[in-house]
């Protein structure tokens, strides 16, 4: 977790050094783009690779040629420099995510680029899941659209703690302090509502360079804040390393007979030689003996390191299981709850065995639909039939076998997963984990819950009533034969 | 199961190298969770091998993503016959001491038809040499995934590619329909025939390269440090002036100057920049300042701009 500014104006603090020019301080930070369509959202990522000069001078030429025109001061045509696609040149539309790159001395930047149309949320969410900051575009003259409260609402869901508001074209607004006030005070609001408090409002002009790069030569004597550039140099990248160790396990390597390494990519925490951990899901104990990488055998390592992790006896631990600290491991189980975002037309259909992919582990999932973001309102509307393409739901997974997961908010790394169909193959949804269920099909056994096993028909009457649907949120529905319940009240017996 | 040869990495580097800054340590773990990843997911996995600067970090990037393992699938190098004599004997010299399996393929029409890039013009010459050979190697070889060094910040088209690429059996890729990619969580799941490019560098820029083989001190060609070398000026290129297979047209001569590649491909289309950044601290402080990029020397980009494009459709890297 971000360190969060107890205020929501101060987060900007001096920067007590610049970096040495040989190496970055600071890992890339990743920010997303959103804006309704000539906020200037192509102009404003132009004009920051431009300034920041990683717009070299041959594609500018081609650029020229293509374009064949200029705007007023000269300046190619953005939009042509990042549209890459002749497809979408032709249709002159963006239709999917493009990722830019640039950077200053202190630090460099991956900027998911995405459409600002409505229909794209997938596309939005493809970028936000992992982004560690989301620039807001807003023009001056219109304020607040109901378009930038459903991309804040994503990006929000999405995991981004951090808001930078871009109130661009203030060159047609004369420059207008109140104007600014007031479109800040309300997005500070929004944001406020969607639980972000990490916010920062400029405003600018991107055409003419304004608070982007370079600040406003005295057009804007009243704004004393940071340009774009500052704000993104001082930004956070999101760190995963208080919570407990999480290692996925990609692969095992055993090059040799003598040398058994589990290898993956430390997803939480840290941990070093010495330390005991838990496989899951199997539960075994086990110690560190060696973390092994190419260079030297290291002392310790953090999240996000790429490792190779030695045990000190013989356990047995295969790809897609996890190696955890003891303390504070994940959850176990096999139902949860997750909000998911669908991706492909054919929508995300309630029963149906998808395969759900998290970290390296690959498993069998049903997903029951509870509820559906009404991006307008920002509500969530009851919701068990098919969620279709750029739908955002909340819905309950159940899994045939142990799954392993932390909450999203906890953990970025262990807490989102993706659902793939099992006929096409093709990636049909994004999810983040926000609980863990009751094992059993949602039989709480410490809860005041009954299950009731009905005929269907009398089920659905009773489905039917208007006090069920009022409370079809804390209902756990499943079809069994005879003899899948019988199983699976024995099993309750045992467990209890 | 050559153990002697991985005791040989162990010992290889006990001399500590200053630790890579943030930034590269971050692209660098990136990289390494997508090789494994990979390798884990596929049954026959390729790494395509060009012997350029991308490469040579990709394959660093392997070694260290399986140590103390060897890197656990073959490279393939798809020979034009046209390449710089430099880029082979580095080629053959790498393979041999980091005991990597190589597959080197060309296509036999190169020879059969007498294809050149001389006699039959960039685009026709990269089309069977370049792209109908790789397809021919990779379904030889029945490969379901393969590594590129691509990087997305080298050509527009390439700014929207995946990490994992997906491919159809007969290797088009369609920038319409391209799988959503979230999080660092990939999809491997293919159905047969179909497979997908790997690219584990996606996130690198051209400073990134060369600061990365600077940190961890990767050998390259030595074409890419400048030097006195016979040149030819065509085409408003200069090209290398060694082969005995280029001849000279009316009006041109050999000249000689301190020159250097900021890529290599097909020597007789590649242009080399004039420099005399002779290593690479030298070549580092030359980027840093340059504003021209990198693929400005290839014939193959300059047609017209969606010429990338089109030939990734078709299935070229
Ligand atoms: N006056 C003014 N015009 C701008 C500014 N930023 C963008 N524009 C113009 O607004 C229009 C839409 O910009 P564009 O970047 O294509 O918008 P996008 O659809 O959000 O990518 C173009 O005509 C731009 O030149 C600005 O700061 N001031």
């Amino acid at each position: 977790m971000t360190a969060t500014a107890a205020s929501s104006s101060a987060t900007i603090l001096p920067f007590a050094e610049p970096a040495a020019r040989s190496g970055r301080d600071a890992r890339p930070l990743r920010l997303i783009t959103c804006g309704s369509v000539d906020d200037g959202k192509s102009t404003l990522i132009g004009r920051l690779l431009w300034d920041t000069k990683a717009v070299k001078e041959d594609q500018a030429a081609t650029l020229a040629r293509d374009s064949g025109q200029q705007n007023d001061l000269g300046l190619p045509d953005f939009a042509l420099l990042l549209d890459g696609l002749q497809a979408e040149r032709e249709q002159g539309i963006t239709i999917d995510v493009a990722y830019r790159y640039f950077a200053t001395d202190r630090r460099s930047f991956i900027v998911a680029d995405t459409p600002g149309h409505e229909q794209y949320t997938r596309n939005m969410a493809t970028g936000a899941s992992t982004a560690d900051l989301a620039i807001l575009l807003a023009d001056a003259r219109a304020g607040l659209l109901e378009q930038t409260r459903r991309h804040a609402t994503i990006a929000a869901l999405m995991g981004i703690r951090q808001f930078v508001l871009a109130v661009n074209k203030f060159d047609l607004v004369n420059y207008d302090k109140a104007i600014f006030d007031q479109i800040s005070h309300d997005f500070r609001e929004l944001a406020l509502s969607l639980g972000v408090r990490q916010v920062t409002a400029i405003p600018m002009s991107a055409l003419k360079g304004e608070n982007v790069v370079y600040a406003s030569e005295g057009a804007m004597p009243w704004y004393q804040g940071p340009t774009l550039i500052e704000a993104l140099e001082l930004a956070t990248t999101r760190s995963t390393q208080t919570g407990g160790f999480r290692l996925p396990v990609q692969r095992v390597a055993r090059p040799g007979e003598s040398f058994r390494g589990y290898q993956g990519t430390v997803a939480g925490g840290a941990i070093k030689p010495g330390d005991s951990v838990a496989i899951l899901p199997s539960g075994t104990i086990a110690n560190v003996k060696q973390i092994v990488t190419f260079d030297l055998v290291r002392n310790a390592a953090v999240a996000g390191d790429a490792i190779t992790l030695v045990l000190d006896r013989q356990v047995d631990v295969a790809r897609g299981d996890m190696i955890v600290s003891i303390d504070g491991p994940p959850m176990t189980g096999t139902g949860f709850d997750a909000q998911i975002v669908a991706l492909q037309p054919g929508g995300i259909e309630p029963g149906k065995r998808y395969w759900l992919k998290s970290g390296s582990r690959r498993q069998r999932v049903t997903v029951e639909p509870v509820s559906q973001l009404e991006l307008s309102s920002g509500k969530w509307q009851p919701h068990a039939s098919t969620l279709a393409m750029n739908a955002i739901g909340k819905v309950h997974l159940a899994f045939e076998e142990q799954a392993i997961f932390d909450t999203y908010e906890q953990n970025r790394a262990t807490g989102a997963f993706i659902l793939i169909d099992p006929d096409t193959l093709n990636t049909v949804a994004g999810g983040m984990i926000t609980a863990k269920r009751a094992d059993l099909g949602g039989i709480h056994l410490e809860g005041q819950r009954v299950l009731l096993s009905l005929p269907a028909d009398l089920a659905e009457q009773i489905m039917a009533s208007e006090l069920f649907a009022a409370r079809r949120n804390e209902v756990e529905i499943r079809r069994l034969s005879g003899k899948q319940a019988t199983d699976l009240l024995s099993d309750t017996g045992e467990n209890d | 199961m050559p153990l002697s040869a991985q005791e040989t990495e162990i010992k290889n580097p006990p001399v500590s190298k200053p630790p890579l800054d943030p930034h590269l340590k971050a692209l660098e773990n990136e990289a390494i969770h997508i090789f494994r990843e990979v390798a884990a997911e596929f049954e026959k996995p390729v790494m395509l091998y060009s012997i350029g600067k991308d490469s040579s970090v990709l394959l660093h990037l392997a070694r260290k993503a399986f140590y103390p393992g060897r890197v656990p699938f073959p490279l393939l190098h798809v020979d034009t016959t046209w390449k710089f004599k430099e880029m082979i004997e580095f080629r053959d010299e790498i393979a041999e001491k980091y005991d990597l399996d190589l597959v080197v393929h060309t296509n036999p029409r190169g020879k059969a038809e007498g294809i050149t890039p001389f006699t039959h013009g960039s685009a026709f010459y990269t089309d069977i040499m370049k792209t109908e050979a790789l397809k021919q190697a990779l379904d030889a070889g029945g490969y379901d995934a393969a590594f590129g060094g691509a990087r997305r910040d080298e050509e527009a088209s390439r700014a929207k590619e995946r990490i994992y690429s997906f491919r159809t059996p007969d290797h088009k890729w369609d920038p319409r329909n391209q799988r959503p990619e979230l999080w660092n969580v990939y999809n491997g799941m293919i159905k047969k025939g179909e497979s997908v490019r790997a690219f584990p560098l996606s996130n690198w820029t051209e400073v990134d390269i060369w600061r990365y083989i600077q940190a961890e001190d990767i050998p390259l060609v030595p074409l890419y440090y400048a030097a006195e070398r016979p040149y030819v000026e065509r085409d408003g290129m200069m090209i290398l002036a060694e082969d005995p297979r280029l001849q000279l047209l009316p009006g041109e001569t050999v000249q000689h100057g301190s020159i250097r590649f900021r890529t290599l491909g097909c020597f007789p289309l590649t242009g080399a920049i004039r420099s005399t950044a002779s290593n690479l601290e030298e070549v580092i402080a030359e980027l840093e300042i340059a504003t021209v990029s990198e693929r400005q020397g290839r014939a193959i980009d300059r047609d017209q701009s969606g010429s990338m494009e089109k030939k990734k459709r078709e299935g070229y890297f």
